[in-house]
């Protein structure tokens, strides 16, 4: 039977270390709505989506009071829409119509977010791919809900520079439609490579092809759980420094990880509950538990934070990508074990402006984006949440979105870009997006060109190491 | 069996055990366990029930304990079992 140390454990960690089900996200397949007719198109779409999430936040909330967990954001995904939309979508605001139909039904369910305003174009484009990418800056401006993704290549394909070096314009030209939101719409969309299909996490969330007519992914979050596992660690070995000559006073990297392994388990048990009871109250099959360390804004929910606690004096000195590595396994194999399915993203999440530590690293001169570019390599997902100057040009960004992919490709994991030139700002200015999506101080970019390379057109091959046939 | 858990958190408050336990068996919900300790001056006690023949629903139930605890000057909740058994069992 359960006992009162291990019940005031999972209350405190709720309590005081925002332990939290950071979404129940519900992927719904919408292949089965395309017709040749947009508005036919608009309506099959708007009545499915109503009709299979009509009780997805109800059923939330519910969870959340008979267990006492909070579930901060119920959200749903959905087929890419240029899949959708082909048949019926002659010009951008063809799509654009679309987009509208979806913050419609977002808002009708009551849903903070929407994924899948995307195309998967990682070995080409299609007519209609295109389409929809160009529609993305003026769907972005006028709808609230709607999140696009973009897959511009993986290991098994390479990487689609055309559609990277449109991308670079697209980013710019969704900074200027939304100017007067400090270039919101960029926050609201994100480059991928390796896109996973069941991914429940905002921006980057749409429901592939290969996946069933709906399903229940949720994204599990907490760390300042694993921080206070960290503190309470070291307190115990400094403890112990009393009692022996020989130690440091630090526990060592066997306890480290085996510390943060246990509370990962802890952690990720409560997503599967949640799952599983959303599942089975809502009649959708279960998917997968992403097990993300997601941050927030608020204090002491920060993974910058675990990487302080693990020993750099700051996110960025070096040691950092090391920490950050071991940080991003040990969740994983303590993860594992506690979930049925595990899928999605599944590592620390490293974006600037969501992240309190993250943002006084920058603003202490301790974190650059080339650092970040580093840390991409050894944890999901990419260069997230990360404002740079207006004026940054287009080419650039093409040229941060192909490193970005190219670390995706060759390491095979998924990498991202969601990256925000805020229109009117520059280096010494802070952009404030609110909520969830935090302030950042604007980073300096590397101003000399890859204006050349990004310019050559065509597609980088798949790497050597993906013909595993 | 639906089994639930009642925590009270607070300072030590002459009454507050009878008032969750009256409150309890009115409602036709059966302990099946108490225990209780002090953390850092703070009273902490435990409760697993046994929701089975309870007259009303969870949500009711919740927002009721939680008021009695508002009135005594502590923190009352009441949460289904299953996320701590998930949490600490294989």
């Amino acid at each position: 039977m359960i006992n009162l140390q291990e019940v005031i454990e999972t209350n405190k960690m709720i309590e005081q270390e925002n332990l939290d089900v950071r979404t129940i996200t519900m992927g719904i397949s919408l292949l089965d709505c395309a017709d040749k007719d947009l508005t036919v198109t608009c309506e099959k779409i708007y009545t499915k989506i109503t009709t299979l999430a009509r009780d997805l936040v109800k059923t939330g909330e519910d969870i959340s009071k008979e267990f006492g967990i909070p579930i901060v954001n119920k959200r749903i995904s959905i087929t890419p829409i240029s899949l959708v939309g082909s048949a019926c979508c002659r010009i951008p605001g063809d799509y654009v119509q679309i987009a509208k139909t979806l913050d419609r039904a977002a808002k009708e369910v009551g849903v903070n977010f929407l994924g899948g305003y995307s195309a998967i174009v990682s070995k080409g484009m299609t007519k209609s791919d295109e389409l929809l990418i160009r529609s993305i800056p003026m769907a972005l401006a006028c709808t609230e809900r709607i999140c696009s993704s973009i897959n511009v290549g993986s290991t098994k394909t390479g990487i689609n520079m055309d559609a990277v070096r449109l991308m670079g314009d697209i980013i710019k030209q969704t900074a200027e439609e939304t100017k007067d939101k400090d270039s919101l719409g960029c926050a609201k969309l994100v480059v991928l490579c390796n896109a996973p299909d069941d991914n429940p996490f905002m921006a980057g969330a749409f429901h592939g092809v290969s996946e069933a007519d709906a399903i229940i992914n949720v994204g599990v979050s907490g760390p300042g759980v694993v921080k206070y596992a960290l503190e309470q660690m070291d307190a115990n070995a400094q403890l112990s420094t009393l009692n022996s000559q020989l130690s440091t006073g630090l526990a060592n990297f066997e306890v480290l990880c085996e510390t943060i392994k246990r509370t990962a388990f802890k952690i990720t048990r409560v997503g599967q509950l949640v799952a599983q009871e959303a599942s089975h109250r809502l009649g959708v099959p279960f998917g997968i538990i992403d097990l993300s360390l997601a941050p927030t804004p608020a204090i002491g929910d920060s993974v910058a934070d675990i990487l302080k606690c693990i020993g750099v004096e700051q996110p960025g000195a070096p040691g950092t990508t090391a920490a950050l590595a071991l940080l991003n396994d040990q969740v994983k194999k303590g993860g594992v074990m506690a979930s049925s399915y595990v899928g999605g993203l599944s590592g620390a999440f490293i974006p600037v402006s969501e992240d309190q530590g993250m943002i006084d690293a920058v603003e202490a001169g301790a974190l650059t984006i080339e650092k970040l570019e580093a840390m991409t390599c050894v944890c999901s997902v990419g260069l997230d949440m990360i404002a740079i100057p207006g004026d940054t040009p287009a080419t650039t960004i093409a040229g941060i979105i192909a490193d970005e992919s190219a670390i995706g490709m060759v390491n095979q994991k998924t990498t991202a870009v969601r990256i925000i030139p805020v229109v009117g700002k520059t280096v010494g200015d802070t952009v404030e997006f609110g909520g969830l999506l935090g302030y950042a101080p604007i980073m300096p970019v590397n101003q000399f060109s890859c204006q050349r390379f990004v310019d050559r057109g065509g597609r980088i091959p798949a790497p050597i190491h993906s013909f595993k046939n | 069996m639906t089994r639930a858990i009642i925590t009270v958190v607070g300072k030590d408050t002459v009454g507050i055990i009878a008032k969750v336990c009256t409150y309890l068996a009115d409602n036709q919900i059966n302990i099946l366990d108490i225990s209780q300790t002090i953390v850092q001056e703070f009273f902490n006690m435990m409760m697993i029930v046994d929701l089975t023949k309870s007259v009303k629903a969870f949500d009711v139930l919740s927002d009721e304990l939680t008021k009695i605890g508002v009135d005594t000057g502590v923190q009352v909740k009441c949460q289904l079992e299953d996320i701590f058994d998930k949490m600490h069992r294989i």
